[in-house]
């Protein structure tokens, strides 16, 4: 089945994603087609089955609180698009 | 030997300790033939002959008084998910096309401390999302094998294409992959070539551009399980700066290498036998148990009963950790910006250029099972699914001690023959999906080649942390078969 275009629309606008109308009409599809195969899983019963969150073989651990790392301004900065002297530059938000 | 692309990394680092042959002669050697092939294969994205060449000096120097690292001179290739310091990393995506990290993964920065050099970064699907590296901003990378009397390209398989066919071809002794759902062990099969998803955990996450944080581990790909057994002993190890990561000793795979497998219990998971798939496949999947048994290994038949819900889980699962990890890839304060006159423009039109078609699907399906009213239906019944995938091998593992399957469902398809459906596309990925989705090891070992001259690999899939055992059993395999087939294009082929 697919998805219909406003579906589309509002998880682009989520997913903060620009489309043009002709990848929205192609994203109806695919993304209408993978949902309808991913609607398998409703086949099986999953009453009283805890979620599986990452594989837990990993113990979590604490450690000393203290800085590691920072004081870093020219890497941090060495890949802004646009920057003006230390500061990253972003449209005018506030008016 | 005859030509420097005889050696595999084992043998190259014997030679180049007994000074049989220089870092220098190994890695000019290599970056030539890089220079000569790579533009019909494309498997690099950036090359780095200079400091490769002042690397393999530098080994050159230490290896003379008789010191140096377990991979000091080695000439590697890494994919380009691992950021390099001060070396372009781009995930095959435009939105990192001149990103340049000015820091080193964990898995690089051990291959660096044991002495590896590092010719450049390796092609991919964009993000790794992808089966046959078709989705890379930087073009294709091609497969070194051809059909039998046919120059039709193929894919070298995804997503580490890039480092599957330069192994594949010689142009480099070893390379580093990452494995989400599949994309070391499938690419290794489609090239005739060896590869390791280790243990979840085993190697560290830290500096590897993220997927699917659950899911992404990085391995080794190289010629055979030797030189894999040597890669991963120096990129796995614990480290603090993943949460993930896990604190267990990192014993030395090569040693494991001929164990046997004399007593070993190996599981033929009958749910395996998926429908369709091509009778020498099935046929190469039965010689595999014909050799394990042969060198005294106990076969018995088990039930994974929930494998035909590996790849939707995944798809659910994986897309919604990649859609909030893809999250940062905003042209504020590093990658590609789009100006516009608005936050929200900016980003929208930013994130519209950046990233490609794929890319931009699974980063909308991953949105939509995670969005209000979804939520529950997709991603926290797919989380549970994940549960019962785990179990299936947990209670498998009762009873024996490896599982033995095909690693994909056919060999190396042509560029033009990607299916249009996406799902059909994804299908590729159903033997190696659910072993990532339970955090087990597995790797691919070649063990044939079908009635097209393609080469084919089996997997097997190990008990967490047991990658010794893994190794050995796929020695086995790997003697029995004895693959010395090489790709119609390679380094070592008369021009």
């Amino acid at each position: 089945m697919s998805l219909d275009a406003k579906t589309v629309l509002r998880t682009a606008r989520l997913a903060r994603i620009g489309l043009a109308p002709a990848e929205v009409e192609a994203l109806q599809k695919d993304m209408g087609s993978i949902i309808d195969w991913v609607e398998q899983l409703n086949e099986l019963d999953v009453t009283d089955v805890p979620p599986m969150i990452g594989t837990g073989l990993a113990k979590p651990r604490l450690r000393e609180d203290r800085i590691t790392d920072g004081e870093r301004p020219d890497d941090v900065l060495s890949n802004a698009p646009d920057r003006e002297g230390p500061y990253f530059t972003v449209p005018k938000v506030v008016e | 030997m005859s030509t420097p692309f005889d050696y595999t990394l084992a043998s190259a680092r014997d030679a180049l300790r007994a000074r049989k042959i220089s870092a220098r002669e190994l890695t000019e050697a290599h970056l030539s033939a890089i220079e000569r092939l790579d533009g019909t294969l494309n498997s690099f994205i950036t090359t780095t002959p200079e400091s490769a060449l002042k690397a393999a000096d530098a080994a050159d120097a230490t290896l003379a008084k008789g010191e140096g690292g377990e991979l000091c001179g080695l000439p590697l290739g890494i994919k380009d998910l691992f950021c390099t310091n001060g070396t372009r990393t781009t995930a095959a995506s435009n939105i990192l096309r001149d990103f340049v990290p000015p820091y080193e993964s964990t898995v690089t920065s051990n291959l660096l401390r044991d002495g590896a050099v590092f010719l450049g970064k390796l092609n991919l699907d964009e993000f790794a999302m992808g089966s046959g590296n078709l989705n890379s901003a930087f073009g294709p990378a091609i497969n070194p094998w051809k059909r039998n009397g046919s120059d039709e390209k193929l894919v070298p398989g995804g997503s580490s294409g890039g480092s599957a066919a330069a192994v594949a071809a010689g142009l480099v002794l070893g390379a580093t992959g990452t494995d989400t759902g599949g994309s070391i062990r499938q690419p290794a099969a489609y090239t005739g070539i060896a590869g390791i998803k280790p243990t979840y955990g085993r190697c560290s996450r830290f500096g590897t551009i993220a997927f699917a944080s659950s899911l992404d581990q990085a391995g080794p790909m190289a010629r055979n399980l030797q030189d894999c057994a040597i890669l991963l002993r120096s990129m796995a190890g614990f480290d603090q700066r993943d949460s993930t990561s896990v604190d267990t000793p990192v014993p030395n795979y090569e040693a494991a290498l001929n164990r046997g497998v004399k007593g070993l219990r190996v599981g033929i998971p009958k749910e395996y036998h998926a429908d369709g798939m091509p009778a020498e496949i099935e046929a190469l999947w039965q010689q595999g148990i014909n050799w394990l048994r042969e060198a005294g290994a106990e076969i018995k038949e088990v039930s994974l009963p929930h494998t035909k819900y590996g790849l939707p889980t995944y798809y659910i699962a994986a897309l919604a950790e990649a859609s909030s990890n893809l999250a940062r890839y905003d042209g504020l304060r590093f990658g590609a910006r789009v100006k516009a006159d608005s936050l929200d423009a900016m980003y929208e039109a930013s994130r519209a250029a950046g990233f490609g078609e794929e890319v931009k699907r699974r980063i909308l399906l991953g949105t939509h099972v995670l969005s209000s009213g979804y939520y529950d239906a997709y991603y926290l019944r797919a989380q549970k699914v994940r549960t019962l995938i785990q179990q299936d091998f947990l209670k498998a593992y009762e009873d024996v001690d490896v599982l033995l399957t095909p690693t994909a469902p056919s060999s190396a398809f042509a560029l033009n023959e990607k299916p249009s459906d996406p799902v059909q596309m994804y299908l590729n990925d159903v033997f190696t999906v659910p072993a990532s989705m339970a955090g087990v090891p597995a790797l691919s070992v070649p063990a044939g080649l079908d009635g097209q001259g393609l080469p084919l690999g089996l997997q097997l899939i190990g008990k967490f942390f047991d990658e010794e055992t893994l190794i050995a059993a796929g020695h086995v395999l790997e003697q029995a078969a004895s693959f010395t087939h090489r790709p119609t294009i390679h380094a070592g082929n008369p021009a």
